[in-house]
């Protein structure tokens, strides 16, 4: 699971001599192209994607600069679509802010208990671990009062935004989020480049040796699983905020392994891969539902997980750095 | 009639007899999942699929080929854990020196692609498959109905069980397997055909989980999705009891589905996530899991 460390290093360059770097003009690119993105395609697709870029940003957190493989994510995705979706539509008037703030708070919450248990196993442990807390939480929120069961909430009303926004409207709606998925992505990028992240790293690659050099594995553990579980408790209360809509498909495992697939797919460990998975696994599942193939999109993302680990395991981006890597050191 | 606790003592029996088949199925896969992980160290995430194929292919055996009960008890795991073998040769051997966590994926991908093509071909809704004639009806009890079907499913389970926990722990071949999950090189050294001992090992596994499959095929609606619920729960059973032993896999399966079954009775709101409870409990106190060793 190799990381992006030219990024790193491009950044270092840019302190010192204070130049655009290549690495920040493509960010700023991307930025660019964000901003105008809703003008050319329609917002509420463009929206799904930062949603589940977000997702799959803070899945990759853990399982690529960690190394914890947690098959539970859709937990926290869930906890933060239902918190907000509930605040929002039982509180009417209520600031969509505050509903998303209480969302990715609840996450939060959560992430905390389950991550202070599942961190006492490891590896595939570990991942049967947060699986099966997912599932209880899943069989949680079929079953009390406020979720409504099978039917899940529905028509969250999207609310003013500061009393100046009107958040209906798909244009302003989508801002709203592309600005959220830029500040997290930001927290992100900062966290991982960070001394905090360098330990981290440590932990994935060795962690008796990082156990062994005085640091707190366990502690470093959990407070990037409760950033995780944060980060993806937002993501699902932006979700319900854009689709109105919180249900039990959030919660279900194969929600969980929908996002291990899009940070597989993109590359696991680089900080653009899960936004490129998630636009793909998107993308397709969006073109294959109008297409006669509907019916087999799991057939078929079953089958690009099959592929994915068989043969390009470090994911599109990370086999594009490996090319870009390989054609400098030829230079 | 009696009563206990405020229950009728019917109520009690039947709900510990249904926790107790439930018991059976979840040690049938936590066993094959043991073995499975012995010697590959692969979770074996395709498992609830592989038991949703051995329920399906008795079904269609019965339909297309007019295969009976007693015959697809024992073709079905042979046909299914062959496949196995094929999956092994194919897939996961390509991945065997990697990280675990990549056989965890793999299987997953795998367990997508069964599910999602049976749903395509058959629907999600499900059908019945009959139970065999010799083992319809029951025995009156005193104190409760007992049909012949359950009965002989829970008996057969723990025979399989036995049989199975007999091999790996008191045979020759056994010594083979379990020194391979410790040294495969010098096991290997010893002129010991250790991949092919992988390959029929993981047939071995997929063969409980078809077997299981089989048995429940009676009980349950037979649907492509049967598996996928149930492979959950055997995961939080294999957390409970530790991936270290075979006892392990089964007594704990045998137990938690007990300790459901009384759940039922007691506090039907928590049946579905008794288990995860007990799960998170033992987590607190020995997170290797009952039966595991401290790694």
């Amino acid at each position: 699971m190799a990381v992006l460390e030219q990024d790193q290093n491009a950044a270092r360059a840019g302190k010192t001599a204070r130049r655009i770097t290549p690495i920040g003009a493509f960010y700023l690119v991307l930025f660019v192209l964000g901003l105008l993105a809703p003008w050319v395609a329609y917002p509420v697709f463009l929206m799904k994607i930062l949603c589940f870029a977000l997702f799959a940003s803070a899945f990759n957190l853990l399982l690529g600069f960690v190394g914890l493989l947690s098959f539970g994510h859709a937990a926290f995705l869930a906890t933060g679509a239902y918190i907000t979706g509930f605040l929002l539509a039982e509180y009417p008037g209520l600031s969509p802010a505050l509903g998303i703030v209480a969302g990715t708070f609840g996450a939060v919450v959560l992430g905390t208990l389950f991550g202070a248990l599942a961190i006492r196993r490891q590896g595939i442990y570990f991942a049967m671990v947060t699986l099966a807390l997912a599932q209880m939480m899943f069989f949680f929120f079929v079953q009390a009062p406020f979720t409504h069961g099978e039917d899940g909430l529905h028509g969250v009303p999207r609310g003013d935004l500061f009393g100046l926004f009107d958040l209906s409207d798909n244009h302003t709606l989508y801002y709203f989020v592309f600005a959220i998925f830029v500040v997290a992505f930001a927290l992100i990028r900062r966290v991982v480049h960070s001394p905090f992240g360098q330990v981290l790293k440590a932990i994935r690659e060795n962690e008796p040796r990082a156990i062994s050099l005085g640091y707190h594995t366990d502690a470093y553990k959990l407070v990037a699983f409760v950033l995780s579980a944060g980060l993806a408790g937002l993501a699902g209360a932006t979700k319900t905020l854009v689709f109105q809509l919180a249900s039990l498909g959030d919660a279900s495992w194969h929600m969980s392994g929908e996002v291990i697939l899009m940070t597989l797919l993109g590359g696991v460990g680089t900080l653009l891969g899960p936004l490129v998975g998630s636009g793909l696994v998107i993308g397709l599942q969006h073109q294959l539902a109008q297409s006669a193939l509907g019916d087999w999109v799991s057939v078929i993302l079953g089958a690009i997980f099959v592929i994915c680990v068989l043969s390009f395991r470090s994911g599109i981006v990370g086999e594009c750095q490996r090319w870009l890597e390989k054609r400098k050191a030829r230079e | 009639m009696t009563m206990i606790f405020g229950i009728p003592l019917m109520v009690l029996f039947g709900q510990l007899m249904l926790g107790l088949i439930n018991g059976a199925f979840y040690a049938l896969l936590s066993l094959g999942l043991a073995v499975i992980f012995g010697l590959l160290r692969i979770i074996n995430f395709a498992h609830g699929a592989q038991y949703m194929l051995g329920a399906f292919a008795a079904l269609l055996g019965a339909q297309y080929l007019g295969l009976n009960y007693w015959a697809a008890l024992i073709v079905v795991p042979l046909v299914v854990g062959a496949l196995g073998i094929v999956m092994e040769r194919l897939l996961l051997r390509r991945i065997q020196h990697l990280d675990h966590l990549y056989g965890l994926l793999l299987t997953f991908g795998l367990a997508l692609i069964f599910e999602g093509t049976l749903v395509n071909l058959f629907g999600v809704s499900g059908s019945s498959y009959p139970i065999p004639e010799a083992l319809s009806g029951g025995f009156k009890l005193s104190f409760m109905f007992l049909p012949t079907y359950r009965a002989w499913v829970l008996v057969a389970a723990l025979v399989v069980c036995f049989a199975v926990w007999f091999l790996i722990e008191r045979t020759r071949l056994g010594a083979y397997l379990r020194a391979g999950t410790e040294n495969p090189e010098l096991v290997q050294a010893f002129g010991i055909n250790v991949p092919l001992m992988v390959s029929l090992t993981y047939g071995l596994g997929v063969a409980l989980a078809a077997f299981a499959g089989v048995l429940a095929a009676p009980l349950y609606p037979v649907s492509p999705t049967m598996g996928s619920s149930l492979l959950i729960v055997v995961f939080a059973v294999v957390v409970i009891g530790g991936m270290g032993s075979i006892l392990g896999a089964i007594l704990t399966g045998l137990a938690m589905g007990i300790i459901e079954g009384l759940t039922k009775v007691f506090y039907p709101e928590a049946a579905n996530t008794v288990i995860f409870v007990v799960m998170v409990m033992v987590l607190m106190l020995r997170p290797a899991g009952l039966f595991g060793k401290e790694a």
